[in-house]
């Protein structure tokens, strides 16, 4: 099976939210575990309130920040397609690929807020059918760029004195819904080529989000029931574990793509008073209902992350679930089943077809 | 009167020809282990900060990407993140453009940044008005060259209100901004930095430009590398700051800077030249030849005399995503022709002499002393050194020149131990500067009067924005 963790839980100390150390240990606590990978959430607004306020980084930074003292674990980055640049998050998460040497991944997220939207001021809060529509180009987008050099761009020809073929460069002229970008990226191809994209599905009904997990993720996080705890004897879970996975799955196949290549992974919250075994079993019966892993999800760090590593990853170990550590070194794609794509753009890819718009394709 | 102290900064080998990639000893420009080596090195010779210069859009020449240089590079915010995890107190500088960012963004990521590297990062703020990068971008379009800099200074305002609005140990506060450019109202998520804001650089050099440098940024990374042009950019710049009621000393002046060392100054010389050959090779020759003259001239022969013709009227530029410093393309044309008639220059020859002269040249030693010269003379305050090499073009450097310039006490880029029992800052975090001082301020309060804030808080809040803004 599939585990990875989720590093939103709440820190213990308000103030570790915003250490440098804080992450590197989380990131390697993981590790230690043999995660496949962390997550770093991310939003443009302060997580909470109140007394003790909690501060919070950029993502990709974090990710950035950990790359280098990490060497196993994938490290995937929250970034929101709403107010960004879809060009700046196509290098930065290349480039956050270059640094950890291809264990980057992506999980793109909207930023739904009117206060979000008053943070910058250039348009208002939309819809969210139409904010997972441009999240939809968005991915679109940056891929595109990912692919808009070819692996083996930079020649340094001595002879002629060119230090790439710029046939091999490719302007991306994508024209959307959204946003118009020419391309090339600044970035060469990132050593996955994509990193993989790692996606929620929504806990309400939002279909355009569905059509976005159809067209684009490599992994699907599917949500446990609000207030649905491990081990509570609550059959509702492993039913919406199975609803979500059927939906995901549909929405992949619409899709043109082959369902065996996404992962699905059921979000398994790890509370202060959970036991390990309630924990392992939610993992289990997961399994049992067709999905391909779990997603722990600890709501204190690193007081959660170190129970889910020291108490629920032997268990896993022990039923046969998880192979004992440590992680290989791999890319984060190896590690998920996936092939390094091939460049579209290699084989005379249309760089000038216009986009539709993915919500409206299915 | 003390000795001015000289500063100095690593710029990662670019995307232009001062990079020499053909060289066997070129690595890779986007691989981690060279900015990891490149760092260390930076750091191993107490540099002020690592500086990475940005540019989002592949140049072009004649409609077609420029080929002959090094292109592409990694994302600045990523790289500097990550090179804070194997680096403990060199500062990490970024070029950050205005024009294709949201002031609120930015703000964020800089206070991530600041909070990631404990207090090392620095900004240099440039603008750009070209709707040839904009494509790349939602803004699209263009910007008025007349608005680049009210945009940058207006951003700026934003940024710093946001850095400013939840103190180090206190609580979060609200920015509020509604301006030309930008209206922006919310909650910053992250408290202050070690330094309170980043150490901002500019190197805007029109007349707004400098204005806006001289009433905003701790340093300027400036073009000016011989010594007169130096000294009068020095002395405008300094002047500015002063009649924004500045001290002078609070701005920096980092001109670019280029080096070749040799066991002896004819083998310095020696090997300069060979360096300005493997820069500027014959297809790059014509290549410069056709931004001034602004046409194709592929037929020329880079090993034959200048064209007849006069450039395009008008300065027509057949380069884009590049900065042209140059607007009269007549006036350069006619000081090549005459460059190459006085010594009977080939058209590569001319171009060497006029791009690629290196600013030091020379024994370590030698290089040491004219870069003290330099400053002494109040040409600048040190330099943003440009290696030719990625990642060891820093190496002899540091090996060789840093040794001479401690030993000669007129330099701060002594080890960080020799350099931070200078400053008003030794002793206060027991082993030495935090990163923040060092970057900021260890190297920089050394050189003048004890700051009447050096008292070991954070970095203050900031002065008001002059009047430019
Ligand atoms: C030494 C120097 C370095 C610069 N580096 C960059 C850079 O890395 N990226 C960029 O977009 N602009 C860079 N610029 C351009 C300036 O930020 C500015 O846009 C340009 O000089 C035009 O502004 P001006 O008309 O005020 O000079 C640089 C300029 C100078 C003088």
């Amino acid at each position: 099976m599939r585990l990875a963790v989720d590093l939103s839980g709440r820190p213990e100390h308000p103030a570790l939210a915003v250490r440098a150390e804080h992450w590197v240990d989380l990131a390697r606590l993981a590790e230690s575990g043999a995660l496949d990978f962390v997550v770093f959430d991310d939003s443009f607004v302060p997580p909470g309130g109140g007394p003790g306020e909690v501060g919070r980084l950029e993502a990709v930074a974090v990710a950035a920040r950990v790359a280098p003292l990490t060497t196993t674990v994938g490290l995937v980055a929250t970034a929101t397609t709403t107010h960004t640049e879809p060009f700046h998050l196509s290098k930065a998460l290349a480039t956050l690929d270059f640094v950890s040497a291809g264990r980057a991944g992506w999980q793109p997220d909207i930023s739904r807020t009117a206060e979000e939207a008053a943070l910058f001021g250039r348009k208002d809060a939309a819809p969210v059918d139409a904010l997972w529509r441009e999240a939809a180009e968005a991915v679109d987008v940056v891929t595109r760029l990912w692919d808009s050099w070819e692996d083996d761009a930079v020649i340094r020809d001595v002879a002629t004195g060119r230090y790439v073929d710029r046939d091999k460069l490719h302007h991306v002229d994508f024209r959307g819904e959204f946003f118009a970008v020419k391309g090339p990226s600044i970035t060469p191809r990132p050593p996955q080529a994509h990193p993989p994209v790692v996606l929620r599905l929504p806990a309400g009904d939002e279909p355009a989000a569905l059509a976005l997990i159809g067209r684009w993720a490599d992994v699907a996080r599917v949500p446990s029931v609000d207030g649905g705890r491990a081990g509570a004897a609550d059959p509702g879970v492993d039913g919406l574990a199975a609803d979500g996975a059927g939906r995901v799955r549909a929405a992949v196949r619409a899709a043109g793509r082959d369902p065996e290549e996404v992962s699905v992974l059921l979000d398994v919250p790890i509370g202060p008073t959970d036991a390990a075994e309630a924990v392992v079993d939610r993992a289990a019966a997961a399994l049992g209902v067709g999905l391909d892993g779990v997603v722990l999800v600890p709501e204190t760090l690193p007081g959660g992350l170190r129970r889910a590593v020291q108490e629920v990853v032997p268990l896993l170990v022990g039923r046969g679930l998880r192979a004992p550590g440590p992680g290989r070194r791999t890319t984060l794609r190896e590690r998920l089943g996936l092939a390094r794509p091939a460049n579209p753009y290699a084989g005379g890819f249309d760089a000038t077809a216009t986009a539709g718009p993915v919500g409206g394709t299915g | 009167m003390s000795k001015r102290q000289l500063h100095l900064a690593a710029h990662f080998p670019g995307v232009n020809s001062t990079t020499v990639w053909s060289d066997p000893a070129s690595g890779s420009q986007t691989d981690f282990a060279s900015f990891v080596h490149f760092a260390h090195t930076a750091e191993r010779g107490g540099f002020d900060f690592l500086f990475l210069a940005e540019g989002l859009r592949l140049r072009e020449h004649r409609d077609r990407i420029h080929d002959l240089d090094v292109v592409g590079r990694p994302d600045t915010f990523t790289v500097l993140n990550a090179l804070a995890a194997v680096t403990t107190h060199l500062g990490l500088g970024g070029t950050i453009n205005t024009t294709y960012n949201e002031p609120y963004e930015v703000a964020r990521q800089f206070g991530s940044m600041e909070q990631l590297s404990g207090g090392r990062s620095a900004w240099n703020l440039v603008t750009s008005s070209d709707a040839f990068t904009g494509e790349n971008f939602r803004r699209g379009g263009f910007l008025a060259p007349e608005h680049r800099y009210r945009r940058a200074a207006e951003f700026l305002q934003v940024a710093r209100a946001c850095w400013d609005s939840w103190p180090a140990g206190g609580s979060p506060g609200w920015v509020e901004h509604t301006g030309e450019h930008f209206q922006v109202r919310g909650r910053f998520p992250l408290p202050a930095g070690p330094q309170g804001h980043p150490v901002l650089l500019q190197s805007g050099d029109s007349d707004a430009g400098r204005e806006f440098g001289a009433a905003t940024a701790d340093a300027i990374f400036s073009r000016h590398t011989t010594l007169a042009a130096g000294k009068e950019f020095f002395a405008d710049l300094k002047g500015r700051a002063r009649r924004l009621g500045r001290r002078p000393d609070d701005l920096k002046i980092l001109p670019a800077a280029t080096f070749v060392l040799g066991d002896t100054a004819a083998d310095a010389q020696e090997r300069a030249e060979h360096i300005r050959r493997q820069q500027v090779g014959p297809a790059t020759a014509i290549a410069f030849l056709e931004q001034v003259w602004g046409r194709d001239l592929s037929g020329y022969d880079p090993d034959g005399p200048l064209p007849d013709l006069d450039p395009e009227p008008g300065g027509v530029s057949i380069t884009r995503g590049r900065v042209r410093h140059e607007k009269d393309t007549l006036a350069v044309a006619r000081r090549w022709r005459a460059l190459a008639e006085q010594r009977n220059l080939s058209i590569r020859e001319v171009v060497v002499e006029a791009t690629a002269r290196q600013s030091f040249v020379g024994t370590p030693t030698q290089v040491a002393e004219q870069m003290d010269d330099y400053v002494q003379a109040e040409a600048s305050d040190g330099f943003i050194l440009v290696p030719h090499l990625t990642p060891g073009g820093l190496d002899e450097f540091v090996d060789t020149v840093v040794p001479s310039c401690a030993t000669g006490a007129a330099t701060a880029t002594a080890t960080p131990e020799q350099r931070c029992a200078n400053t008003c800052w030794a002793g206060r975090t027991g082993r030495g500067c935090s990163p923040a001082e060092r970057v900021h301020r260890a190297q920089w309060c050394s050189c003048g009067p004890r700051p009447p804030d050096c008292s070991g808080s954070p970095r203050s809040p900031r002065r008001s924005p002059g009047p430019a803004c």
